[in-house]
């Protein structure tokens, strides 16, 4: 039978992938992605929270969704300073982008 | 026992996607192994009964979200190089792998209370319930609004030409 720590543990698993990406790719799209990637964990565990423990209060899903509206917005800004980024430098490797490095 | 081999189907789905995000040397095909793996959760969101949120995944993720990264792909595209990786490799494995090893053994040494209702559906009607009543989350949504609208304005300000 699939319990809670089933759902838990694929989350933590796809958490880490997503931090390890975040952590050693250079490419920015890429790291945009792993970031997704890791939002999309941290609902899977809200979600399988909502249903495991309050079933019939839906809270974890409602903060799902205000997760995903707040990926929606990062993922919009984010893609609009990579593409100025690559306007001004025309280069999206994260080791090259060092104007606001002191 | 059918909801338990569909979980497990789609788990090795979306770990195998999710580790193709990190390792295809073409960015473009990560993209695509995103999409993959956008589609799976969505399909853990179904087995959870969560069906609402398995179509939002769907519209937001699928549809939106992958649109634009792909998009962002296609527009650096003379920049491209692969998807190298920096030189702290192996420490931020070391890092993520311990992380990891942590993260399991406290939400398998945990005694979670589950709850003995079996979970509501279609989640749909309660969910709009909870969301737009007055005792419910009518001043996060409003908040929720705002915050898109100024990202939005932000999207463009940052992306315009000069």
């Amino acid at each position: 039978m699939i319990g809670l720590e089933h759902y838990l543990v694929l989350s933590a698993v796809l958490f880490c992938i997503g931090l390890y990406g975040v952590l050693t790719k250079r490419n920015a799209v890429i790291i945009l992605m792993c970031i997704e990637l890791m939002l999309n964990s941290v609902n899977i565990s809200l979600v399988a929270f909502s249903s495991y423990i309050v079933p019939l209060l839906l809270t974890g899903q409602i903060f799902a969704i205000f997760v995903m509206v707040v990926a929606a917005a990062e993922v919009a800004v984010g893609l609009a300073i990579i593409l100025a980024i690559y306007r001004g430098l025309t280069d999206i490797d994260a080791n090259n982008i060092n104007l606001m490095k002191w | 026992m059918g909801l338990a081999t569909a979980f497990w189907i789609m788990a090795v789905i979306v770990v195998i996607a999710a580790l193709g995000v990190i390792f295809l040397r073409n960015v473009f095909r990560a993209a695509l192994s995103l999409v993959l793996c956008f589609i799976t959760v969505a399909g853990l969101y179904i087995t959870l009964s969560a069906d609402f949120l398995a179509a939002v995944q769907i519209l937001v993720y699928v549809g939106a979200i992958s649109v634009l990264i792909i998009l962002a792909i296609m527009m650096t595209r003379d920049v491209q190089r692969g998807s190298p990786s920096n030189k702290i490799k192996f420490p931020a494995f070391l890092v993520v792998a311990v992380l990891m090893g942590i993260m399991i053994y406290t939400v398998t040494s945990n005694s979670w209370q589950i709850a003995a209702e079996s979970p509501l559906t279609p989640t749909t009607a309660p969910i709009a319930v909870k969301l737009f009543s007055e005792s419910g989350y009518i001043l996060p949504v409003e908040i929720g609004a705002m915050l898109i609208l100024a990202a939005i304005l932000g999207a463009i300000v940052i992306a315009r030409e000069k």
